[in-house]
């Protein structure tokens, strides 16, 4: 029989199924953090379990951590009294934590590659939706609820159903100016924000595996916003690199003969199969309330024929924006590089060498958020600090921040964000706030010019 | 604060009356697409530790505008409708995996969302806490809008155990899926951790054969 990746890591999983629908799915892997957890927590308290695999389980402390003074105890009584609580559950159930200020903190995302806790062919659990970001390394990697994330500490097991595959190819050579977040953004545009429902998705294509880890992550992590359950890579050799590179001292014999196995074989069927091209992809930005409705950055906002909907409209009110508007040139107020789509240190560098010895524009306040304290510290060592604080970047310590803005870290209402992050809802990134998702690359072109603005033109003039 | 208030229809319940085989209710339409999580219950709201209270915030956004008034457009603010079955257009439930969006619509006083399609990890944490996501066809779904909007007293009966729908002036029975297992589970107001706290041992087994590379 042959098989899909996914099939090869899921069968390993399977300890018994339920009926013909639903199975109990082994988790390898288990992240926490501290908004999807207390009331897990409580509930293993209540029953009088015990965490069932605590080698299994890692913690931090992310979406409420303040960005600024984080040495100071957090101002908010409620986001502090959420982090204090995962320190008690943690200690409690004896999970390992990077709390604040640990020289390991970051979000959860971020700081699970970078631990070298995700490996190929895992299956990886957290009560967060970005989950899908760890396929980058070939997992399958999927966002729970809290009563799953229960599951999970009460057995190290999730009841799950085996969703419907699908493959998405990219072949092709990307044009200057598009980067990972690009392609990820035309995929959801084209697909649509439920395109994926039901899927787990695996990318595949020369495209695909000419990016770096970073990259992948990029893409893996947006899997979720066409409303895919995961998405993953099928591991190769930048991925082995990668993994061994965490722990160079490790006998990786055994390991490794498993990684190579992990590919999708020759004539394996998908329920579905997309190609795309990556000449056509150019630097992307979304217009409207969720992250399909994006557009190339030269484009204008579709039609009222094509977006007519009463959920389209009240998008379009809510950005201010019109049908056929171009968003080229609009005038920006924010921008935002940060969150678990592009807070790695390659996102960094990116910017860096693009904004180095120049200056944003006066209307424009930008902060560069760090996925990890690890990413802070490699971005100091490389003197990418001094460079993006010149050019008029606030550089500000790790976490979600203005992502979700369940932190100080909000945007006004009614003012125009650019970001790098992955979900442009209405008032995620605060009430009445405009998010504008782009590339950090494109979110960097912006903040210089203080408009959106095409890299793609700034790089011809370089 | 509390009087504004006025259509919250939190009902405290305990595990045992949350489960159920029949529902008959007036349904409450939404017809928008799309609608994520971060709508259903803003990020702001989730520095709560314990299950309860989600309700006072459900689609709080669209209740209230942003100097916390009452915004008299939106759907939960107009007296005309109510019940205990919220109906939504496709795609309901995207975006963030946070299971209070389900807690905030149980809490206020769902027991049933009927939509065309679900977001996957709203629909797992929706039967993990005994609200019902039933999926209809598009077709069914405009159904059941224009029949609330010809009547909003529309009378709907849900019937889990058949797995069938049918309401008011309308000779046709829907029938709909829905995993055995979790169908069990909603009529029996079963647990699925207590279920996987009881298969510890088997877990046990597989776990000490199981190589993690
Ligand atoms: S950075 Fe944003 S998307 Fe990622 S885990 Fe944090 S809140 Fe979620």
């Amino acid at each position: 029989m042959t098989k899909t990746l996914f099939d090869k890591i899921w069968e390993r999983h399977v300890v018994e199924n339920i009926d013909d629908k639903q199975v109990i799915l082994y988790i390898d892997q288990h992240y926490i953090h501290e908004v999807t957890s207390p009331q897990a927590f409580d509930g293993l308290r209540k029953r009088k379990v015990k965490l069932f695999n605590k080698a299994r389980t890692l913690a931090t402390a992310d979406h409420n951590v303040p960005t600024k003074d984080q040495h100071l105890p957090i101002k908010d009584p409620l986001s502090r009294k959420q982090v204090e609580m995962l320190s008690t559950n943690c200690r409690e159930f004896e999970v390992e934590l990077f709390g604040l200020n640990d020289p390991n903190q970051g979000i959860v995302h971020v700081i699970g590659p970078e631990q070298g806790k995700t490996r190929p062919g895992m299956t990886i659990v957290c009560g967060d939706s970005h989950t899908s970001t760890h396929g980058a390394f070939g997992c399958i990697a999927f966002g729970i609820g809290t009563s799953e994330v229960e599951q999970v500490l009460a057995s190290q097991c999730v009841i799950q159903s085996k969703p419907k595959q699908m493959r998405i190819n990219v072949e092709g050579e990307l044009s200057p100016g598009v980067t990972a977040k690009d392609i990820i953004l035309y995929i959801i545009a084209k697909l649509g924000v439920g395109g994926a429902t039901g899927h787990f998705v695996e990318y595949a294509g020369e495209t695909i595996e000419s990016l770096s880890m970073e990259a992948r992550m990029t893409i893996c992590n947006m899997s979720i916003e066409m409303g895919a359950r995961g998405g993953l890579i099928a591991p190769d050799k930048h991925t082995l690199a990668y993994v061994k590179s965490k722990f160079p001292n490790e006998n990786w014999e055994e390991s490794e003969k498993y990684y190579n196995s992990l590919f999708t074989d020759d004539d394996a069927r998908f329920d579905v199969e997309y190609n795309f091209m990556a000449k056509d992809i150019a630097p992307m930005i979304t217009y409207g309330t969720n992250p399909g409705m994006g557009i190339k950055i030269d484009g204008t906002v579709p039609t009222k024929e094509k977006l007519s909907s009463a959920s389209s409209m009240q998008a379009l009110e809510y950005m201010g924006l019109v049908h056929e508007q171009k968003i080229i040139d609009l005038p920006i107020d924010y921008v935002f590089i940060g969150s678990c789509t592009n807070s790695r240190i390659e996102d960094l560098r990116q910017v860096a060498k693009y904004v180095q010895g120049k200056k944003i524009a006066s209307n424009v306040k930008a902060i560069v958020v760090p996925g990890s304290h690890k990413v802070s510290e490699q971005a100091k060592e490389e003197g990418l600090d001094l460079i993006l604080e010149n050019a008029g970047f606030e550089l500000r310590g790790p976490g979600c921040s203005a992502c979700l803005g369940m932190n100080e870290d909000k945007i006004p209402s009614g003012k125009y964000c650019v970001s790098t992050s992955n979900r442009n809802f209405e008032g995620r990134q605060g009430p009445g706030a405009r998010t504008l998702l782009a590339s950090p690359l494109t979110a960097a072109a912006c903040a210089l010019n203080g408009k959106i603005t095409d890299v793609r033109k700034e790089i011809e003039t370089v | 604060m509390r009087s504004q208030w006025k259509n919250y229809r939190r009902k405290k319940r305990n595990r045992d009356s949350m489960k159920f085989t029949q529902i008959k209710s007036t349904a409450v339409p939404l017809p928008m697409e799309d609608i994520d999580t971060d709508q259903i219950i803003p990020a702001r709201f989730l520095k709560s530790t314990s299950r309860e209270g989600f309700g006072e915030n459900l689609f709080r956004d669209w209740r209230y505008h942003t100097e916390n008034t009452q915004n008299p457009d939106f759907i939960l603010n107009n007296e005309n409708f109510s019940g205990s079955i919220l109906v939504a257009g496709k795609n309901f439930g995207c975006g963030s995996s946070r299971e209070h969006a389900a807690w905030a619509i149980k809490d206020y006083g769902f027991d049933v969302v009927i939509s065309s399609f679900f977001a996957d990890i709203f629909k797992n944490n929706a039967l993990n806490n005994q609200l019902l996501p039933l999926t209809v066809s598009p077709y069914v779904l405009d159904q059941i809008f224009n029949a609330i909007e010809e009547n909003t007293q529309t009378s709907f009966e849900i019937n889990l155990e058949e797995q069938t729908l049918k309401w008011q002036n309308s000779s046709d029975i829907i029938t709909f899926e829905i995993d055995p297992f979790k169908k069990h589970c909603i009529i029996n107001g079963m647990d699925t951790i207590d279920f996987l706290i009881s298969k510890r041992d088997a877990i046990k087994t597989f776990e000490n054969e199981h190589v993690v590379y």
